[in-house]
């Protein structure tokens, strides 16, 4: 596929194709990724070459071959030259542990882009609100080594507009700054971004103590970042709903899922608490003993496919998250495709979502 | 006045660049001073400079200073080097 193909792709609405006709739109984008990086990266190559997948042609995007996304803390898995490297992104792993790198051309990054831009106007509209973050303003203040976590928001930005941050340096609620933003914007929606942990930690827990609510009614919240960490606390995605419906008024709240080594592709979750897959990319959950595909209703290991990365070969990958298929092309909000859901990691798995490796670092 | 010389501060400043730098050619991620959170910056002081407010789609399309003033022309912002 050639580039304009892809960016013409990615501006389509994200959620009207059937499950049937998406794999067929998708199969040929990534089958020229998988012959495409098995000859632009080596290690790639040989990967798929030990296994006997090199220059096949793919009868089904189930055959799309894929690596454990683990390999991307292990080896320097590029496709392009170093000169076209525009961005690294890293994941969000502490020091003590390793770090995936996903190395970005400008193309690649692009697409990220738009894809994201794609998803985001699906549930924000298109005009671009003003922004509330559950973060502090110096989670992007030194650019040259910002986090996942700021690199996340900084992302999220681009759909905001008077981009407010909630927290002070101490990381406290801001009632003072928070006042004034909302006496700026007293009829409008707001579009609130916020990591799981960062949210639930500053923002709700603080608020249930001191017995305090704010009052956001038209706020949409977006969240994301993995749930390792509130699990730890019994908090599972309905606890969270309520206590933010409780405490805030806010009550359209969309958790996604999503990762570095595929950024763009997220998988937003609906009204109903569905996380659906967009027009380019897809999950597969595999059985761990065979690796065969799971119906639907039973869980396993979550593929992800995507057809964004272009620089590196991550278009498709095994995470360690473990989930199942809802439902296919039924869904009551509308949305075609696949919906999911994601129960947990892997056993044993490390603790890697944005919001989870800052939560090792505090003391719960 | 030359609606040119707001575009070029508002760039200048937001990029910490020198406004003899803000050429047509000047694109994104080419140098390091443009990057994303520049680029924030960037839309901030180009929106309050021309009191105007762009869409999602145009801050992701707004890859050059060129790109920026045919972006600009959509909200009645006019250039002179245009006419």
């Amino acid at each position: 596929m050639n580039h304009l193909d892809i960016e013409d792709f990615l501006s389509n609405s994200p959620y009207q194709i059937e499950q049937q006709e998406k794999e067929k739109i998708l199969l040929p984008f990534l089958a020229q990724l998988s012959n495409q990086h098995a000859v632009a990266c080596s290690p790639y190559g040989k990967i798929l070459k030990a296994r006997n997948k090199i220059n096949e042609s793919y009868a089904s995007i189930q055959e799309i071959p894929f690596i454990p996304v683990r390999l991307f803390k292990e080896f320097k898995l590029t496709s392009i030259k170093d000169e076209d490297v525009i961005k690294t992104l890293t994941s969000s792993g502490t020091t003590s542990q390793t770090v995936s790198k996903i190395y970005l051309d400008r193309d690649t990054a692009r697409y990220q882009t738009k894809a994201l831009v794609t998803i985001m106007k699906n549930y924000l509209g298109n005009k671009r609100l003003p922004m509330l973050i559950v973060d502090h303003p110096n989670v992007i203040k030194d650019r040259a080594s910002f986090s996942a976590r700021g690199a996340g928001i900084l992302g999220l930005m681009n759909f905001g507009r008077d981009v407010t941050y909630l927290l002070n340096e101490d990381m406290e609620i801001d009632f003072e700054v928070l006042g004034e933003f909302l006496k700026k914007h007293p009829d409008e929606p707001i579009f609130i971004f916020g990591f799981t942990f960062m949210v639930w930690q500053y923002l709700l827990k603080p608020l249930h103590e001191q017995d305090k609510t704010i009052s956001i009614p038209q706020g949409i919240l977006v969240h994301s970042g993995g749930w390792k960490k509130l699990q730890e606390e019994a908090v599972d995605n309905n606890t969270f709903k309520k206590e933010i419906k409780t405490h805030t008024g806010v009550s359209s709240i969309h958790n996604f899922y999503g990762m570095v080594e595929q950024v763009g592709s997220i998988y937003m979750e609906c009204k109903e608490g569905h996380l659906h897959a967009p027009i380019f990319s897809d999950v597969i959950i595999r059985d761990s003993f065979d690796w065969s595909e799971l119906p639907i209703g039973e869980s396993g290991i979550i593929q992800v496919l995507s057809i964004l990365p272009h620089s590196y070969p991550g278009h498709s990958l095994l995470t360690e998250d473990l989930g199942h298929v809802v439902g296919i092309d039924d869904c009551p909000c509308g949305r075609k495709g696949k919906y999911f859901a994601v129960i947990g990691r892997i056993p044993r798995a490390e603790i890697r979502g944005c919001s989870d490796t800052h939560a090792s670092e505090v003391s719960l | 006045m030359s609606t040119n010389q707001p575009l070029i501060n508002a760039f200048s400043s937001a990029l910490g660049i020198d406004t003899s730098a803000v050429t047509d050619e000047l694109e994104y991620n080419t140098i390091p001073q443009w990057d994303s959170v520049a680029h924030m910056s960037l839309v901030a002081e180009l929106e309050s400079a021309f009191d105007i407010m762009l869409d999602t789609d145009d801050i992701i399309d707004m890859s050059s200073v060129a790109k920026a003033k045919e972006i600009l022309q959509k909200y009645d912002v006019a250039f002179e080097d245009k006419e």
